[in-house]
């Protein structure tokens, strides 16, 4: 009896599951305490600095990564790059977990988590940028729901709602990309508001066109960065017509991101040379915005137009990582190194050790909920009762715009 | 409105941030404040440092007593902001070029003519009100502190060490005390040893500013801080020195807060109306070009088919007729046959005749 605990035991214990349960361990520490002692306790935020590591990473970097949910459907179902279609699944769901958590990692950093549906129910401000980012966050996490909802249904092998929700594929898509091209750059937007405290070299009026340019990008250099990923740790559980379209996949993504990203590269440029800002890139500052520049911008682009050219498949995931990289450290540097840019160093703000356990708790709880149900559910294959149909049912679907995507 | 929306829409698509800013300067009226709302006139050649408005205010709201009392005047060695439980704080300024000692300010909120705060909070906490104050209503504050992040004058602060019920604390320029009736002026004011404070109607607070700079034209730096800073505060400064060497931005402009963002959420309605079309136009020239390519792989098809059957048929006709032909020719063989054999037989027949007839 004793011998077969240990054996049981021993099995659990690899070191992912350590790893892992370490973490978990950790992260419900911080919780209680954070529930318990304030934010005070748990984070190094100040009346000067109320937005922390927990927006930098959890919301800002957070939705631009999750950003290839509405880029992979778009281009599957609008712009009609039908060879994309076995990306689409996986990239909603990593959108909708993505979206999830940016919710739920929310409810650490706002004071009073169980009033967020205030603004849309009680009482709504919408003179501000952030009232328009959480609507649209809200509405597009329930259309991301919607759109995984399919797989689901087809893991409990339930017929009738899942075509009914197959059939509305086009409008949810469309409703999609809406609500992102609004919350993506409204997330920019959110910093308008404060050009005084802000560095020039960040602060633009074209912030929110920066912001969902830059998102696209980051969008399908993720679903790149995350099919490695998955190709690595869940090859058995996909089917042949994923694996064939999976290299074409790549191709055609960072095909895509190298053209947005040469797209952000000018506008970029042109943004800083009508805000007369050049004189600034002589300064320490302006090292730093060009090493975002250079190297996290115009560097990916070259490298993903080469990879593409020479068909170098491991240049391009490299690639693919070097860019979500330089999205997130964009994503900083507007937020953390631009902000507040004026105060004297010893007022400014580095992050706790409890706010980046949260963080990687909260990226963890992804991961596992991901592995959950893309070992379960048809997310890398098509259900064999399901096959095919997706496809021909939305070319009969009628050509008609969802009322919802007219009423924001 | 149309105006402003096409604009807006420019500037969030960023082609014409610049257009918008300088158009919306020129054109749009911005609000000049509520007509008799009331505000505080700050004058710092008068502020002696006492902490005394500090002491004020502490006790006129209940605040929580500080670490050093009021009448320690050591904490002033340090430059100090607002926080959780003080809504103004006094500062001392040296080493101002041309001027021998010290200059004080005093801090707090600006109440803004249209504040930063307001137009940045998403439940709509903050009220600017008509007498003037800016007060910020706890029941519906979310505490996601973008009002924090929104305020130029670095005013709002926070309850951290709240878990569950975080206040974000500011001055509220006593608006509860004065409409309950508990005072008449603000604490702080009232607190005030040397009238640096005074309290009335903006209108009335500018134009005693404006006499003063008159009767002593050399002890003032001829600018009301406030009058026109960020849209316009109720909150005034007037002072000896250049207010950006006691703490004030000179830098902040004359644009409201609000209007820096209205551009970007203008574009909302025309993304949402836009987009749909524009990518359901997307959605139907691909799909256009789908049809269309099918279809004429399927007219090829068609024709190739019919070409095959054309093809077929003439060979079946060709057959038929070669198998029509055999046949009539096997007939006409047979009948030849037949009647050969016939005259044959008739031949035979005669022969015998003629045998037994001999
Ligand atoms: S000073 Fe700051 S807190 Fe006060 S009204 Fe203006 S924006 Fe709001
Ligand atoms: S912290 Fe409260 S008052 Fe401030 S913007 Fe958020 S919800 Fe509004
Ligand atoms: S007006 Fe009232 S709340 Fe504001 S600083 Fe003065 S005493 Fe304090």
């Amino acid at each position: 009896m004793s011998t077969l605990k240990t054996e049981n035991l021993k099995q659990y214990l690899t070191p992912f599951n350590i790893v892992v349960g370490i973490i978990l361990l950790l992260g419900g520490f911080v919780t209680i305490l954070r529930f318990t002692k304030g934010l005070g306790a748990v984070t190094n935020l100040t009346d000067n600095y109320p937005w922390g590591l927990w927006i930098s990473f959890d919301l800002l970097c957070g939705v631009a990564l999750a950003a290839g949910g509405y880029t992979t459907s778009a281009a599957c179902y609008v712009f009609g790059l039908k060879r994309f279609h076995s990306a689409v699944r996986p990239a909603i769901l990593t959108a909708f977990l993505g979206y999830a958590l940016v919710v739920f990692a929310l409810h650490y950093d706002v004071g009073r988590p169980w009033r967020l549906p205030y603004p849309f129910f009680v009482q709504s401000g919408p003179t501000s940028v952030l009232f328009e980012v959480g609507l649209c966050v809200f509405l597009y996490l329930i259309t991301l729901f919607i759109e995984w909802v399919p797989s689901a249904l087809e893991w409990l092998g339930i017929r009738k709602p899942r075509d009914i929700i197959v059939k509305a594929t086009l409008a949810l898509t469309i409703f999609g990309v809406v609500l992102s091209t609004m919350h993506q750059s409204s997330l920019g937007a959110l910093f308008l508001i404060a050009p005084s405290k802000m560095h020039p070299l960040w602060y633009s009026s074209y912030i929110p066109l920066f912001f969902f340019v830059s998102s696209i990008a980051a969008g399908l250099s993720m679903v790149i960065f995350e099919s490695t990923l998955s190709h690595h740790y869940m090859h058995d559980k996909m089917d042949e017509t994923y694996l064939k379209e999976h290299d074409g996949v790549t191709y055609g993504f960072a095909k895509g991101a190298a053209m947005v990203l040469v797209l952000y590269f000018f506008i970029k440029v042109v943004g800083l040379t009508l805000d007369n800002n050049w004189s600034y890139l002589l300064t320490g500052y302006g090292a730093w915005y060009l090493l975002e520049l250079l190297g996290f911008v115009a560097l990916p682009a070259f490298l993903y137009a080469i990879a593409v050219r020479e068909k170098k498949l491991t240049l391009i995931r490299w690639t693919a990582v070097l860019t979500v990289l330089g999205i997130v450290l964009n994503r900083f540097n507007v937020s953390l190194v631009a902000f507040n840019w004026h105060l004297p160093p010893e007022m400014r703000y580095f992050p706790r050790w409890h706010e980046f356990v949260v963080s990687i708790f909260v990226v963890t709880i992804g991961l596992l909920v991901f592995r959950f149900i893309a070992s379960r559910m048809p997310i890398f294959y098509e259900h064999p009762d399901f096959k095919e149909h997706e496809a021909r049912e939305l070319e009969e679907h009628e050509l008609k715009p969802h009322p919802q995507t007219w009423g924001h | 409105m149309q105006r402003r929306t096409f604009l807006g829409l420019l500037g969030a698509a960023g082609i014409g941030a610049a257009v918008t800013k300088t158009a919306q300067a020129a054109s749009v009226q911005h609000f000049e404040g509520y007509p008799d709302s009331y505000g505080v006139l700050f004058d710092a050649t008068r502020c002696i440092g006492c902490r005394s408005c500090e002491a004020g205010c502490n006790q006129i709201n209940g605040l929580p007593a500080p670490h050093k009392p009021f009448d320690d005047l050591s904490v002033l060695a340090k430059k100090r902001r607002t926080d959780a439980k003080t809504f103004t704080v006094v500062n001392r300024f040296d080493q101002i070029p041309g001027v021998a000692g010290a200059v004080f300010r005093k801090d707090q909120c600006q109440h803004c003519l249209e504040p930063a705060c307001a137009s940045a909070c998403f439940v709509a906490a903050f009220t600017k009100t008509p007498q003037g104050a800016v007060i910020w209503d706890e029941s519906v504050c979310v505490g996601c502190r973008y009002c924090m992040i929104a305020c130029p004058f670095e005013i709002p602060t926070y309850e951290y060490n709240e878990p569950l019920t975080p206040r974000v604390m500011k001055c509220h320029m006593c608006h509860p005390h004065i409409t309950s009736g508990k005072a008449t002026v603000p604490g702080c004011v009232g607190a005030c040893p040397t009238e640096a404070l005074v309290y009335g109607k903006r209108t009335d607070l500018l134009a005693i500013a404006r006499q003063r700079f008159a009767a002593f034209p050399d002890r003032y730096v001829n600018h009301i801080y406030g009058e026109r800073e960020m849209g316009g505060t109720n909150w005034l400064y007037i002072s000896g020195v250049p207010f950006r060497y006691i703490g004030l931005r000179e830098d902040l402009g004359v644009t409201p807060a609000p209007e820096l963002t209205s551009g970007a959420l203008a574009a909302v309605p025309i993304i949402s109306a836009a987009w749909p079309v524009l990518l359901t136009g997307i959605y139907a020239i691909n799909k256009r070009r789908d049809k269309i390519a099918a279809e004429e792989k399927k007219q090829a098809v068609k024709e190739a088919l019919a070409k095959a059957q054309a093809k077929a048929k003439e060979e079946l006709d060709k057959a038929l007729a070669k198998a029509e032909a055999e046949k009539k020719s096997a007939i006409e063989r047979e009948v030849k046959k037949a009647l050969e054999e016939a005259a044959k037989a008739q031949a035979e027949a005669d022969k015998g005749q003629t045998e037994e007839g001999e």
